[in-house]
């Protein structure tokens, strides 16, 4: 058995991103910035990609710039609003405490530069509230910036409330939608956006590939110097052969939105419910409001590098927020914002799946998941002292 | 996994030594639940002998190989040949650890210690304080 759970990392490229992608090697291959026909083949190819991609964001062609991936979308998004913040005298900016490190990263930037940085708590079901940003709102803000779902226990926030409370008070509002593009509906327009953030290969499209839409009139700084691609915004020979499979990518995942979504949702409250048969464990974020494929648990009394490489033995890949995976001491910011302590946080697991996960691969996850949990507690001083009642249950 | 060793991968998958042992002659346990392991070894002790050695490991891949092989390399060992294994022999033998994961061969090492530090109270035998360093001295949790 090999399952495929960690969609949330990256997708398996589909079938048809693949193929629109193809041509662009090796048959129109040229530079879009070239005059003569090869270079112009390539130029329309572009073209069409852009107003395509633009069709399912409700937005228009001249408001895509692409990027190479999510990280340089958020990047780029956060310091063209900062800038054109500071201009006005506007030095604070707001986000959530649980935001991707793309982001966070930035703004830690920023702030060294002088900025003030407010993050919203996003309390334990993982979702900040629209009042929150009313109230965080002042004369200075520049920017707003909440990722539209998170890439770890996968809540989905207030985008549309919070984005309408951005437009009321006149602050540019941006969202890494980084996992939700292509999984949940988006409509810039009608969901009050003035930036976003969508990466490719989180929807069956390649690596390497991403969209900042940023409304018109808002002025982009750059991050890369040179030509005059973009509309000058971002230098560099596009990724054509990337652009056209993330075009192709998108649209099919936009077309089976709702077939998709159903399916997915389906197979992973199946596993929801299977995995909170084991004692002590607790799902991570709001069970409704959160990404069709997402599931996230804590389990008391092991850690989550073990729980991984265990489950990969099984046939079964995830991913976990413990420390040991990320490299880092601690474990996870998401985790640790969601008010989960260290000592719970670092035996987490996240499963993330696509369409093209069965019932049957549900329940071996199940099984497997309950075999190793259980194993890894037969071993564990700190489960031992649990059961025996010489350390107190956190997880109840 | 390119992350590990097959030899850690092998003392990960099927380690030596699991369990703990009724009325142990010497129990250490080091590390702590925040930080993301806890080791704790379990020692019998015959004639100045390691006769028996279990361990009890909450923590990743790396930690748990390195308890399996502390575990193997002072089986049957005197204590005085146990007192002196280092992290560094933990891991040689497991054909190196990535180093961000090092401290769990520190961790390893100090277990045994703390095993061997409890035997000697337990029995009132004179020893060198100096041989036992603490589980803070390692830095892992303070970093």
């Amino acid at each position: 058995m090999h399952i495929y759970a960690d969609n949330a990392a990256t997708t398996k490229m589909s079938k048809s991103a693949i193929d629109a992608m193809l041509p662009y090697f090796d048959v129109i291959y040229g530079n879009p910035s070239s005059l003569h026909s090869v270079g112009q083949k390539a130029d329309e190819a572009l073209v069409n990609a852009r107003s395509r991609i633009a069709k399912q964001l409700g937005c228009e062609a001249k408001e895509i710039t692409f990027t190479s991936g999510g990280s340089e979308a958020d990047n780029q998004a956060i310091i063209s609003a900062a800038r054109i913040g500071e201009k006005k005298g506007k030095k604070h900016i707001i986000s959530t405490a649980f935001e991707h490190h793309a982001v966070l990263h930035t703004l830690n930037k920023l702030e060294k530069e002088g900025f003030e940085v407010t993050l919203l708590d996003v309390h334990e079901n993982g979702i900040v509230l629209p009042e929150q940003v009313a109230d965080a709102v002042r004369d200075d803000t520049c920017l707003v910036t909440v990722m539209f779902a998170n890439n770890e226990i996968g809540t989905i926030q207030p985008i549309k409330e919070i984005g309408q409370i951005c437009r009321e008070r006149g602050v540019l509002f941006h969202t890494d939608a980084v996992q939700a593009a292509g999984h949940i509906r988006i409509d810039v327009k009608e969901q009050n956006i003035d930036m976003l953030s969508l990466s490719a290969h989180k929807f069956h499209g390649p690596k390497g590939a991403g969209v900042l839409y940023a409304k018109k009139g808002i002025a982009l700084t750059n991050l890369i110097e040179g030509g005059a691609q973009e509309r000058g915004k971002r230098a560099g020979t596009e990724n054509i052969p990337a652009v056209m499979g993330m075009a192709a990518a998108l649209e099919d995942a936009c077309s089976h939105i709702d077939e998709n979504a159903k399916k997915i949702s389906a197979l992973r409250d199946r596993i929801i419910a299977g995995i909170s048969e084991i004692p002590h464990s607790i799902l991570n974020g709001d069970a409704e409001k959160r990404l069709p494929g997402n599931i996230n648990f804590c389990f008391e009394g092991i850690e989550g590098e073990s729980l991984l490489l265990l489950l990969d033995d099984k046939g079964v890949c995830a991913s976990s927020g413990s420390a040991c995976t990320s490299g880092s001491l601690d474990p996870s910011h998401v985790l640790l914002a969601i008010g989960r302590v260290h000592d719970v946080a670092h035996g987490s697991l996240r499963l993330s799946l696509s369409e093209e996960n069965t019932e049957e691969e549900a329940d071996y996850i199940i099984k497997s998941v309950k075999e190793v949990v259980e194993y890894l507690r037969s071993i564990s001083p700190v489960w031992n002292d649990l059961i025996n009642g010489k350390r107190e249950f956190i997880i109840k | 996994m390119a992350l590990y060793s097959e030899k850690v991968m092998d003392h990960f998958r099927n380690p030596r030594n699991v369990g703990t042992i009724e009325n142990a002659d010497g129990i250490g346990e080091v590390g702590n639940a925040k930080c993301g392991d806890i080791m704790k070894i379990y020692l019998k002790i015959d004639d100045g002998i390691i006769s028996d050695v279990k361990f009890e490991t909450f923590g990743c891949g790396s930690a748990i190989a390195s308890s399996s092989m502390a575990t193997e390399l002072i089986k049957g060992k005197p204590v005085s040949e146990a007192l002196s294994l280092t992290n560094k022999a933990v891991v040689e033998a497991l054909d190196g650890l990535p180093a961000h994961k090092l401290h769990c061969s520190v961790l390893a090492e100090e277990a045994i210690k703390s095993a061997l530090k409890d035997y000697y109270d337990k029995n009132g035998i004179e020893y060198d304080h100096s041989q036992f360093p603490d589980c803070e001295s390692c830095g892992h949790c303070d970093a």
